[in-house]
């Protein structure tokens, strides 16, 4: 799959202000005054500046409303709610932070759960595709969400939970990966059952359908890079995980903190890179590329 | 809308023939001409005369060779097979329960599945969970395109009766595409598919494509016939009892 | 649920124009939609009896092709250097003006220092008439460097060739074979009858090196060694005549197989034993006694021996049922094994013999014997570029033809039809004329059928009159021409120099040449006086093609949809084995450009020039335009260019006067016209009364023409028999060995020419692409899409040898050159055989491409890599690569040897950008 900046910087981004919503919705840190403002401020807008930048994946983003209608059966519709429904299910928390009015945690509680589902539902986008095999399995919901609740742990100075979600987070991916490089086979598609004359015998690709490009080759079939994946996941194992144990274990607390952080941001953004790039659309079996 | 519709009147669509496929893309450019100035957006082209042209086509013809499986320790030949792709409106089509607009959906009338380009952003998610690459965006129109089993042709009231039919299947010269209700196991297309073992596209990605392929028939089949037995031995009997033996008059 | 409404009537157009196709020769109906005035949609035309409604992949882009931005836009003048493809535009009157003042002076002084060549031309009945009119020899269209064997051996065989002009009987036909083609001309049609035949469950066998297409399609491949099929073919037949299994009523009734082959020494040997009336004759069963071939009652005796003469019969089933044609002998050098020649043998005869079918049809035969039914042979052969275009073409399709004729399989049901005006055996033909006189027209038209050495085209020293030695010693039937020698021989100044070339529709410069690199050179070389040695020329295309760069004078022509145009059967018609048929084109739209359809301007150079039959006596013009030579020309009293809606009523079919609303007749019937063959007529018809007499009465001859078909042929034994010695107009010394082989009476193999060159191990062919026209089709936008690059296919087994992968290069060397090029892999393919779309590879800055446009920059040609000249011999002639019967070009006798590089970054030869005539591509339109 082509791995659009956009889509890759809405969902490490909005993961981790989700992530991060959700420590302060819980009250797990409870900053009040301006501290107040500018830690909410920050989930907010990492949550919704990821969601904006979605927007700039869409074709006719000016209809982008629409996409609230059909959450009985699409994952994106249910994110598209459940988003909102954080933003402002958490919005009186945060009023409630800053402006020290006291409101119940339960709201923010409530709110936490909330940015979860998020979390779940954007992982769930990709996780439902059965013609992305290596999507298509439980691992994928698991690395989205301790990913995104590693990161939320680290700017919420959890050094402890950080520690454990941040170690959940580098198993979840090893699992997704350790699952994704069996997907394809395990989901039993091949170039016989895409084209059917897999019976008569060993089918290859004579000529392609067309010599110039198209969406499909663009968008579904992005072969450039992936030869580079092993190091891609020591980078992403690395940065989104051991080296932020580590400077937040070792390093001084907020020192530490901001390097943990940078180092999170490349890791996490080098494993959505590799999430997509690594990523191949069963359509690839009609071009015979993957 | 973006639910599928538990049952749908008919299953509209098409059969396709591999075994007369010559995969000359007439489907492919007739398709494009009637979609271009037909349902919804034009279908672009972008730097059509430039170093790397692309465009948006609803259907597009494959070629590929199978060596088949030693038999007996015999190797045959090789086979090139054509193979046109296009959308198979799914019973159970993934891309319309993904879409989060409603623009995809199923007609509950005939099956067809369609995409409401005014309601539709553009976000690709459709196309990513079709697993037979049926869709593509359009780069102008920022509209997700697909094959509309040309809805608007085959109920047309302008259209002559016998032109109520779609463009790929109106100009294939061979035959090769076949369109009809496969809902209706007395149709046309149903027999068709029926007698020569129509089969489904992967079926493991558990969409119940209506569109049915016919597989190759057997090529190259080991010559049955029986060889010519000579008259007589030429060498021995020599040209003119060969003569008198082929003209009758032994 | 409720889901959007769809309007399911929407509006289709405000009007619908019927018109003919013309992204190829095929000559479909089309339906052009008109939206506002803009084209808005084309399909096929359902009533059409081409294409019955059906369209190629090319004539549903059409849209594509009228607003390319590669149409030229105003005649135009040199400026630059030849080659550069710098012009400026002038206008209209300037061009013809300066036309005229380069003609005007060689029509009065030398006629023949005009020569005139049409390419892809779909009215040489027109041009070749402008032609004769201006009085050069030197008039040819395409045919030479295209399939003229096969048009040739069809014609001195049969009375009719395969190409477009013939038909497997779809409807009744139960084997198909098919050899070496790819698309051809008929393509709709073949493809219609190939679904047919599989719909049916009939059978279909492709010969070819190469199984795509059609083949791929086939039940069976036959993957040949190229240039072999004529050896295979005479094994079938070894095979049949071995086993008695050939019709021998068939032979005996149609056939010169009873005819009497002089045995008499001297400069009759082998020619027809004649009776006093100068008429060969046969031996009637019946009495034992000589008796006229076409005698009531007469039944021919195959294996009569009279005064120690001998039948044709006797002589080929002597000749093929010699061991060297055994399958065991043959299957090496064919590459297909010995059982399996053997097998397709018995499966011909099964179905020819035991599965013949019989049609509840009377007819009566040209000598009057009725007949109560039809017995059709459900057997039927296509063949094209294939088999001909390799220089033992013109024999192996004759060995095809004598196959069908065995067979009983042809003109019967089921088996393969000839379309009207055909059969017409080659003595309805005119023979070639070349009679110049300054200032005169041609005494006849230029091209025929040579029956003997004494029409050949030379002078009386024995050169060639014609500029491509066209009906020379060198290639006596070449009946098309050869256009593929006119550009060599004028820069060669042999046989003379000319001064002006004008061209139309043929891209010389580029894939329709041999040795496109070479040919650039030729056309930009100057003399010793500093002028260029091909003086002037004249080129009339539609779009900024690679050979516009290469001309002085621009004359631009309109697109398809915008002119007037006439598929004549005084020409190339549209006619169905059923039914004779024609048809018009006529401007859908108008251009939007300073353009004028080529044969009007023809018609107005025709005029200033004060060509006799252009001009009324006043001096004024005498056709105001091509649309008014359609209507009002008579090529013989009542029959002119259209044969529907003739007369003052519109009621005559084929003939009748002039009707001044026959072109709006023409439109309002969808654009074309049927004259329907009486049912009991539909076959046999070479010799079927009952067609013969319908024939006359629709114009195509204007007597009964019933005929034999040529086992024996006796033009080419009168070439043996010159180069034997006998007769007065004798070929030179070095040409006899060849003319003895290849003009032997009955068809034989020889190894191609090509063959002879050591090392070159591997052969290497093109194949026309389903989806693309030659070079036209790069111009549209969405053909180039799909195929905008053309690897080289290459056969497992040499990919495995050099260990060739994905991305990578080949050096492809023949004695002529070399190319590198980029490579694919093809399993189905004869495994020393390599192969690539034709025609893809387009010259930097040509048809408005961009010039990082992969046509240029990986597309390639394998023309650089054949010439049209064969290297030299022991005695230093280099001989024309081509069939020494015809002059076919023999494209496909191409040796190569393959080496593997590194993957590059551009095909070679690259050769420098074109000036643009037309500026670059942008959006679509
Ligand atoms: N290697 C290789 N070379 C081959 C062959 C092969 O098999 N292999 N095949 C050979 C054969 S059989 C043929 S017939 C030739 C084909 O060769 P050509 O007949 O030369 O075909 P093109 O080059 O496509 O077209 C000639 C020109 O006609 C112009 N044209 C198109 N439409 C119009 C029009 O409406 N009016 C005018 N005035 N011009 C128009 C085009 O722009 C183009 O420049 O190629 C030959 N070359
Ligand atoms: N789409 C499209 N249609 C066209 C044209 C076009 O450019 N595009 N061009 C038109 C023109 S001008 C022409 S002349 C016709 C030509 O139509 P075809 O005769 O079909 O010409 P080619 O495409 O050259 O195909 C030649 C075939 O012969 C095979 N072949 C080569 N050598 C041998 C051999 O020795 N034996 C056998 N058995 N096979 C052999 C090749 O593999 C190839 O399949 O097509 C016409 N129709
Ligand atoms: S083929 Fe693809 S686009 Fe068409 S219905 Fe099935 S899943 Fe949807
Ligand atoms: S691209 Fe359009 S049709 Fe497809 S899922 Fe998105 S909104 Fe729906
Ligand atoms: S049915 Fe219509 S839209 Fe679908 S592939 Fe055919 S022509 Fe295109
Ligand atoms: S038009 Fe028919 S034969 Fe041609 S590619 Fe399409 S399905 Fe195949
Ligand atoms: S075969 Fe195709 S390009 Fe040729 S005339 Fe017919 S529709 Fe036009
Ligand atoms: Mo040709």
């Amino acid at each position: 799959m082509h791995p659009a900046r956009s889509v890759i910087i809405f969902t490490v981004l909005s993961g981790l202000g989700f992530g991060f919503l959700a420590f302060l919705g819980a009250g797990l840190v409870q900053p009040s005054g301006w501290a107040a403002f500018w830690l909410w401020g920050l989930g907010y807008a990492l949550a919704v500046g990821g969601l904006l930048s979605s927007t700039f994946h869409l074709g006719n983003p000016q209809r982008a409303l629409l996409a609230f209608t059909q959450w009985r059966s699409s994952w994106l519709s249910r994110e598209a709610w459940a988003a909102v429904a954080a933003l402002l299910c958490l919005a009186p928390m945060a009023l409630s932070d800053w402006l020290g009015l006291g409101l119940p945690r339960i709201i923010g509680l409530l709110g936490a759960v909330l940015c979860a589902l998020t979390i779940l539902s954007t992982s769930m986008i990709y996780a439902q595709i059965r013609a992305v095999p290596r999507w298509n399995n439980a691992s994928v919901p698991a690395a989205f969400m301790a990913l995104a609740l590693g990161g939320g742990a680290i700017l919420a100075d959890q050094t402890g939970l950080a520690v454990v979600l941040l170690a959940a987070s580098g198993a979840a991916m090893a699992w997704h990966w350790r699952q994704g490089d069996q997907a394809f086979a395990a989901a039993g598609s091949t170039m016989g059952t895409a084209t059917g004359l897999g019976d008569i015998g060993r089918v290859e690709v004579f000529e392609l359908p067309h010599t110039g490009g198209n969406y499909l080759l663009r968008e579904m079939i992005f072969v450039v890079g992936r030869k580079h994946a092993q190091k891609v996941r020591i980078i992403a194992m690395a940065c989104a995980v051991v080296l932020p144990m580590v400077c937040l274990l070792l390093l001084p607390p907020f020192v530490g903190l901001l390097a943990a952080l940078a180092a999170y941001l490349i890791g996490a953004f080098a494993q959505r890179w590799l999430f997509f790039a690594q990523a191949e659309h069963v359509v690839g079996l009609y071009y015979g590329k993957r | 809308m973006t639910c599928l519709p538990a049952k749908t009147d008919k299953a509209l669509g098409l059969v396709i023939d591999l075994d007369t496929c010559v995969g000359c893309h007439a489907c492919v450019t007739a398709c494009k001409g009637w979609n271009d100035q037909g349902y919804g957006a034009p279908l672009s082209d972008q730097n059509p005369y430039g170093s790397d042209p692309s465009g948006t086509f609803l259907n597009r013809v494959h070629s590929y060779q199978v060596v088949p499986d030693l038999t007996g320790g015999v190797q045959a030949a090789a086979q090139i097979i054509n193979f046109p792709r296009s959308c198979l409106h799914c019973a159970d089509a993934p891309c319309v329960t993904v879409c989060p607009t409603g623009a995809s959906y199923k007609r509950v009338e005939d099956g067809i599945v369609l995409v409401n380009e005014d309601a539709c952003i553009g976000c690709g998610l459709c196309a990513w969970a079709c697993p037979y690459g049926a869709r593509e965006m359009d780069a102008d129109a920022g509209v997700m395109k697909k094959c509309t089993l040309c809805v608007d042709r085959i109920y047309n009231e302008n259209l002559p009766e016998e032109d109520r039919e779609p463009a790929c299947v109106r100009t294939c010269p061979t035959g090769a595409r076949h369109f009809g209700d496969l809902g209706d196991p007395d149709s046309d297309v149903s027999k068709l598919v029926a007698s020569r073992g129509g089969y489904d596209l992967m079926p493991e990605q558990a969409t119940r494509p209506t569109n049915k392929y016919l597989p190759p028939r057997k090529k190259d089949r080991p010559d049955q016939a029986s060889l010519l037995a000579p008259l007589l031995d030429i060498q021995a009997t020599g040209f003119a009892g060969w003569l008198d033996k082929v003209l009758g008059k032994l | 649920m409720n889901q959007p409404r769809v309007d399911t009537s929407p509006h289709v157009s405000d009007e619908i124009r019927q018109t003919t196709c013309y992204m190829c020769a095929c000559r479909c109906g089309i339906n052009v939609h008109l939206k506002s005035g803009k084209v808005s949609y084309i399909e096929g035309n359902r009533d059409h009896p081409i294409n019955k409604g059906v369209l190629c992949a090319k004539g549903a882009s059409g849209i594509m092709q009228v607003t390319a931005p590669s149409r030229l836009r105003a005649p135009l003048k040199r400026v630059g250097p030849r080659g550069s493809g710098a012009f400026e535009e002038i206008s209209w009157d300037e061009a013809l003006e300066i036309a005229t003042g380069w003609l005007k002076p060689l029509r009065e002084t030398a006629p023949e220092k005009l020569a005139f060549f049409t390419g892809r031309d779909q009215s040489q009945s027109f041009t070749g008439w402008w032609a004769q009119a201006f009085g050069t020899p030197n008039y040819a269209a395409h045919g030479g460097f295209c399939s003229v064997n096969m048009a040739a051996a069809g014609i001195y065989t049969l009375g009719g060739a395969f190409w477009e002009f013939g038909a497997p009987d779809w409807e009744r036909s139960k084997l198909f074979v098919l050899f070496g083609v790819a698309e051809d001309h008929d393509s709709n049609p073949i493809k219609i009858g190939i679904g047919k035949m599989k719909d049916r469950g009939a059978r279909v066998i492709g010969v070819n090196p190469i199984r795509s297409g059609y083949n791929a399609v086939a039940d069976d491949w036959i993957g040949i060694t190229p240039g072999t099929d004529g050896l295979m073919i005479l094994s079938l037949i070894h095979c049949l005549l071995e086993a008695g299994k050939v019709d021998l009523d068939y032979l005996a009734r149609y056939t010169n197989a009873a005819l009497l082959v002089s045995e008499a020494e001297g400069a009759e040997k082998g020619l027809f034993v004649r009776n006093a009336e100068a008429q060969p004759f046969v031996i009637d069963r019946r009495t034992g006694a000589p008796a006229p071939w076409d005698g009531k009652g007469v039944e021919p005796d195959l294996g009569a021996v009279w005064q120690g003469h001998r039948t044709v019969f006797q002589h080929m089933a002597e000749r093929y049922l010699a061991p060297d044609y055994a399958p065991e002998a043959v299957a090496a050098r064919c590459g297909v094994s010995a059982a399996r020649i053997r097998a397709l043998a018995a499966e011909l005869a099964d179905v020819a013999f035991n599965q013949a079918i019989v049609l509840d049809r009377p007819w009566v035969d040209f000598r009057g014997d009725a007949h109560t039914h039809m017995v059709g042979r459900p057997v039927s052969f296509h063949a094209m570029r294939g088999i001909s275009a390799h220089s033992n073409g013109f024999q192996t399709a004759r060995a095809l033809h004598l196959l069908q004729i065995l067979l009983g399989a042809v003109e019967t049901p089921g088996s393969w039809r000839m379309k009207p005006p055909y059969p017409k055996p080659v003595e309805a033909h005119p023979t070639p004329h070349f009679g110049v006189v300054p200032g005169k027209p041609l005494n006849g038209p230029h091209l025929g059928y040579v029956r003997g050495p004494e029409q050949l085209a030379l002078h009386p020293d024995g050169s060639a009159v014609r500029i491509d030695k066209a009906f020379t010693w060198e290639n006596p039937f070449s009946a098309h021409g050869m256009m593929h020698m006119v550009i060599p021989n004028a820069h060669a100044g042999d046989p003379y120099k000319i001064d002006t070339l004008f061209l139309y529709m043929a891209n010389m410069s580029w894939n329709s040449s041999m040795n496109s690199g070479r040919v650039m050179e030729m056309l930009t070389d100057k003399g010793a006086d500093g002028d260029y040695v091909i003086p002037r020329i004249i080129y009339s295309d539609a779009y900024a093609s690679e050979m516009v760069a290469y001309a002085d004078l621009i004359l631009p022509d309109t697109t398809y949809l915008e002119r007037h145009d006439c598929i004549s059967m005084l020409d190339r018609p549209c006619s169905e084995p059923e039914a004779a048929g024609d048809a018009i084109r006529w401007p859908v739209v108008e251009p939007d450009r300073d353009v004028r359809g080529f044969q009007s301007v023809l018609l107005d150079l025709g005029v200033r020039l004060g060509l006799g039959p252009m001009v009324n006596p006043d001096g004024s013009a005498k056709f105001k335009d091509y649309a008014d030579y359609i209507v009002n020309h008579q090529r013989r009293p009542g029959v002119g260019p259209l044969m529907g809606f003739r007369g003052a009523d519109g009621q005559g079919e084929g003939r009748g006067d002039v009707n001044p609303d026959q072109m709006q007749r023409y439109i309002d019937n969808g654009g074309f016209f049927q004259a329907h063959v009486p049912e009991n007529a539909g076959f046999f018809k070479p010799w079927n009364a009952g067609y013969q007499d319908w024939a006359v009465e629709v114009g195509l001859y204007e007597t009964p023409q019933p005929y034999l078909f040529n086992i024996w042929s006796e033009p080419m034994r009168r070439f043996q028999l010159a180069a034997e010695g006998h007769g007065f107009v004798l070929p030179p010394d070095h040409l006899r060995a060849r003319l003895i082989q290849s003009m032997d009476p009955l068809p034989l193999w020889y190894a191609p020419y090509g063959d002879a060159e050591d090392g070159f191990d591997v052969h290497a062919l093109t194949q026309r692409p389903m989806a693309m026209y030659h070079s036209w089709g790069s111009q549209n936008a969405w053909l180039r899409q799909i195929h905008g690059k053309n690897p080289l296919y290459v056969p497992t087994k040499i990919w495995e040898q050099h260990g060739f992968s994905e991305g990578d290069y080949a050096r492809v060397t023949s004695a002529n050159g070399q190319i590198e090029v980029p490579v694919a892999h093809m399993a189905a393919l004869n495994e020393n055989t390599v192969w690539t779309w034709n025609a893809i590879g387009k010259r930097k800055g040509a048809w408005a491409l961009d010039e990082g446009a992969p046509e240029a920059t990986e597309g390639f040609l394998l023309n650089h890599l054949i010439s049209e000249l064969l290297p030299p011999k022991g005695d230093g002639m280099r001989y024309s690569n081509s069939d020494p019967v015809t002059g076919q070009a023999a494209w496909f006798d191409l040796r190569v040897k393959i080496d593997r590089i590194a993957p590059q970054a551009e095909a070679q030869p690259a050769f420098p950008k074109l000036h643009r005539v037309v500026p670059k591509g942008g959006r679509r339109e």
